[in-house]
């Protein structure tokens, strides 16, 4: 077979050709950076399981960006959100984010994605040196370990490892003062389940060593029915359980464990309990039950909290979740960030807010810290406390000490080849 | 692998109580959905993929019936009898046009419909997860048999599954209408000769099926949680259940929901980590030594 050139467009002319538009598409915020309004691009879940999750992300979003905008703007220049769904998809993640900065023209990105987008989206962020600002990915690694640092990438989310730290504390306290030795796990089978039921046990044996895991439980993420698993757990009478389950398959998990007594039979800690989206779902929701604070507004208990929540509730008409706190935040610190540097520029931007402290109502001591060495929020409250059936539901919750997150974190790290 | 676990429990009568009703629980729900399935199949020889969708929609108009009138058997009665209406109108309006039709045509048709129920209840309901919450009157202490725990909301649960099971074995068997309904299975042409609807035993079928799932979905949400999609999960089971009982039989459906439900209590204790892999490994067992299923008719 021979090959033969047909006359026209070359391939090599049309490849140049589609190299020039390539280039064009690919940088017009240089073109734009002047315009009078700012563009933010935002890739979050919309759609599918987690939707309620990523509206809320966006809510919270658009609540301190109004308030940015009546203020003046950033460096005077007001704030549009573009926000898309990425119906929760790594890869559609990417490309929406790619998108956003190549041909709607934002550019700075918040990225609104659970873990595994975030972790698309944070290539993108390093690929096109945009300024991003990671809201919803708990997952350590992401700013722990040195090879995934990006300069202009930020992380403004709680993190597993501090919750590990805290939880671990908080249980191995109750249960030295309560005798729980025997202990079972119930979390869902993939990486967040595994790791944070891991690093959870490993501080509850550190600060309590002679607790024994006698009985570990990993039904699968979105699983209609856990019989078989309370039916495994009442069999091996632990005096405690620890469950990392979450929204929909939690209180799911409630309902079926309650009809077997089960929450009158041991100390139950679900790290993910306390957070709207679930305490208002429960019809009946036990009391007693052990949680780590996700979004609460009687936690820290300040009238700036409270009346952040209400605000947020007065205008949706439903509670903010974990994900709110994290994306309001997130625009507190870029708004504190472009009057800091009198500018909108992502460099410049990225600079300020490195170690950068504002005052915040979700912040342990009213203020909350953008840490310069890993880019990753610290300070934010974090605590533990159990639940009863109506509002305030975590009437009372325990302070985790960041003194000794620090010093457990470093170890941490040290122990991963982090540092 | 804890074949200590499992042991320990066969051997102790508290924990085999408590782990067979488990696994009756799981199968019994599996039952009601899996049969409608297999009922639709053995007669209009379409596998309905959108039969999630069914489970879903009785759950939620359940919810909605308690959250309206506060009582539990509206409720369920709400969950069944809007599924059937639903089933009736679905297969008369959108199915009852793609008989004969290749299967890919079928299968687009049931799964374009399994993304717009999905759609419909979120548009209706919203896309966050719901609870319908426990009826007082099964806010009690479990009953303790054997030393076994079975909570008394369960025991109706098969109880009705049960009634349910029994009712369709011999309507199908001994009534007049059992009897078309397998005749029109096996020559509707006949059948229709005969002077008979087929239409309306088309219609029927399908509304009778959708209403078991619906009852399976009523009766799960008390207990489970309310999302648009939960359906899907259910669906993948049930079908794993006809194709270990034998498609279009309701006894094979009966005895693949049970294996299934006890597959899972116990294999959760002895194969905690490879309790979904047992289903499957189950269902190749059985499809390797026969392939029609357990109770299936090899093809004529």
């Amino acid at each position: 077979m021979t090959r033969t050139r047909t006359p026209g467009i070359s391939r090599r002319s049309t490849l140049a050709l589609m190299g020039a538009g390539a280039m064009s598409v690919a940088a017009p915020w240089v073109a734009r950076a002047q315009a009078k309004t700012i563009k933010i691009g935002m890739p979050t879940i919309l759609s599918g399981r987690v939707a309620q999750l990523g509206t809320s992300s966006r809510n919270a979003v658009m609540l301190e960006v109004d308030k940015v905008n009546a203020a003046g703007g950033l460096a005077g220049r007001q704030i549009e959100m573009v926000i898309r769904d990425s119906k929760g998809q790594p890869q559609e993640a990417a490309r929406v984010a790619r998108e956003l900065v190549n041909t709607d023209g934002c550019e700075w990105l918040i990225d609104g994605e659970a873990s595994s987008g975030s972790f698309a989206v944070h290539e993108v962020a390093r690929d096109l040196g945009v300024l991003c600002v990671h809201t919803c990915s708990e997952a350590s690694s992401l700013t722990a370990d040195p090879k995934q640092h990006v300069p202009n990438a930020f992380r403004c989310v709680r993190q597993g490892i501090h919750d590990s730290i805290v939880g671990g504390s908080y249980a191995a306290a109750i249960s030295k003062a309560k005798g729980l030795k025997k202990w079972a796990t119930c979390s869902p089978d993939y990486a967040y389940g595994r790791d944070t039921t891991g690093e959870f046990t490993l501080y509850l044996k550190r600060f309590a060593p002679d607790v024994e895991i006698i009985s570990e439980s990993w039904p699968k993420l979105f699983q209609p029915d856990y019989t078989e698993v309370v039916t495994k757990i009442l069999q091996a009478k632990p005096q405690a359980l620890y469950s990392c389950l979450w929204g929909g398959d939690l209180t799911s998990y409630i309902d079926q464990a309650n009809i077997y007594a089960m929450f009158g039979q041991m100390e139950v800690f679900a790290v993910n309990m306390a957070d709207y989206t679930a305490l208002t779902v429960v019809k009946n929701l036990p009391k007693g039950i052990h949680s780590g604070n996700r979004y609460i507004k009687s936690f820290p208990t300040t009238p700036e909290n409270a009346a952040w929540g209400d605000a947020y509730k007065a205008k949706y008409n439903e509670y903010p979740t974990n994900w709110s706190w994290q994306n309001a935040t997130a625009v507190m610190f870029l708004a504190e960030a472009a009057k800091k540097a009198n500018s909108t520029d992502g460099k410049k931007i990225a600079e300020v807010l490195k170690g950068l402290t504002i005052k915040c109502p979700f912040g342990a001591d009213g203020t909350v810290t953008m840490r310069g060495d890993d880019h990753t929020l610290v300070g934010y409250a974090i605590g533990w406390g159990t639940t009863i059936p109506q509002e305030p539901y975590v009437p009372e919750v325990k302070a985790g000490d960041w003194k000794t997150i620090f010093e457990l974190e470093a170890e941490w790290k040290k122990s991963k080849g982090y540092t | 692998m804890d074949l200590d676990a499992l042991a320990g429990c066969l051997s102790s009568s508290a924990c085999l109580v408590t782990q067979t009703t488990s696994g009756l629980i799981i199968g019994m729900l599996l039952f009601l959905v899996a049969v409608g399935l297999t009922l639709i199949f053995g007669v209009l020889k379409i596998v309905n993929f959108s039969h999630g969708a069914f489970y879903m929609f009785g759950a939620y108009f359940a919810m909605t019936a308690y959250q309206l009138t506060g009582s539990f058997a509206l409720a369920m009665l709400a969950g069944a009898a809007g599924t059937a209406v639903l089933g009736l109108i679905f297969e008369r309006v959108f199915m009852s046009r793609v008989y004969g039709a290749d299967v890919l045509m079928q299968l687009l048709v049931c799964y374009a419909f399994v993304l717009i129920f999905d759609d419909v209840v979120r548009l209706i309901w919203g896309p966050e997860f719901r609870s319908m919450g426990m009826p007082a009157a099964f806010q009690v202490m479990p009953l303790f048999i054997a030393g076994g725990v079975v909570p008394p909301y369960y025991l109706l649960l098969i109880g009705v599954a049960l009634v349910a099971a029994i009712v369709l074995g011999i309507g199908l068997s001994r009534s007049r209408i059992g009897k078309v309904i397998r005749a029109a299975a096996h020559n509707p042409g006949m059948v229709s000769a005969l002077g008979i609807n087929t239409g309306l035993i088309y219609g029927g079928v399908f509304a009778l099926g959708g209403m078991l799932a619906g009852l399976a979905g009523a009766l799960a949400a008390p207990v489970r949680s309310l999302t648009p999609g939960m359906g899907f999960s259910v669906l993948i089971e049930s079908f794993i259940v006809t194709v270990i009982g034998g498609m279009g039989s309701i006894v094979g459906a009966l005895v693949g929901a049970l294996l299934l439900g006890l597959i899972r209590s116990f294999g959760s204790l002895g194969f905690p980590l490879f309790t979904e892999g047992l289903m499957y490994l189950f269902m190749v067992i059985v499809l390797v030594s026969k392939p029609t299923g357990l109770f299936g008719k090899e093809a004529a």
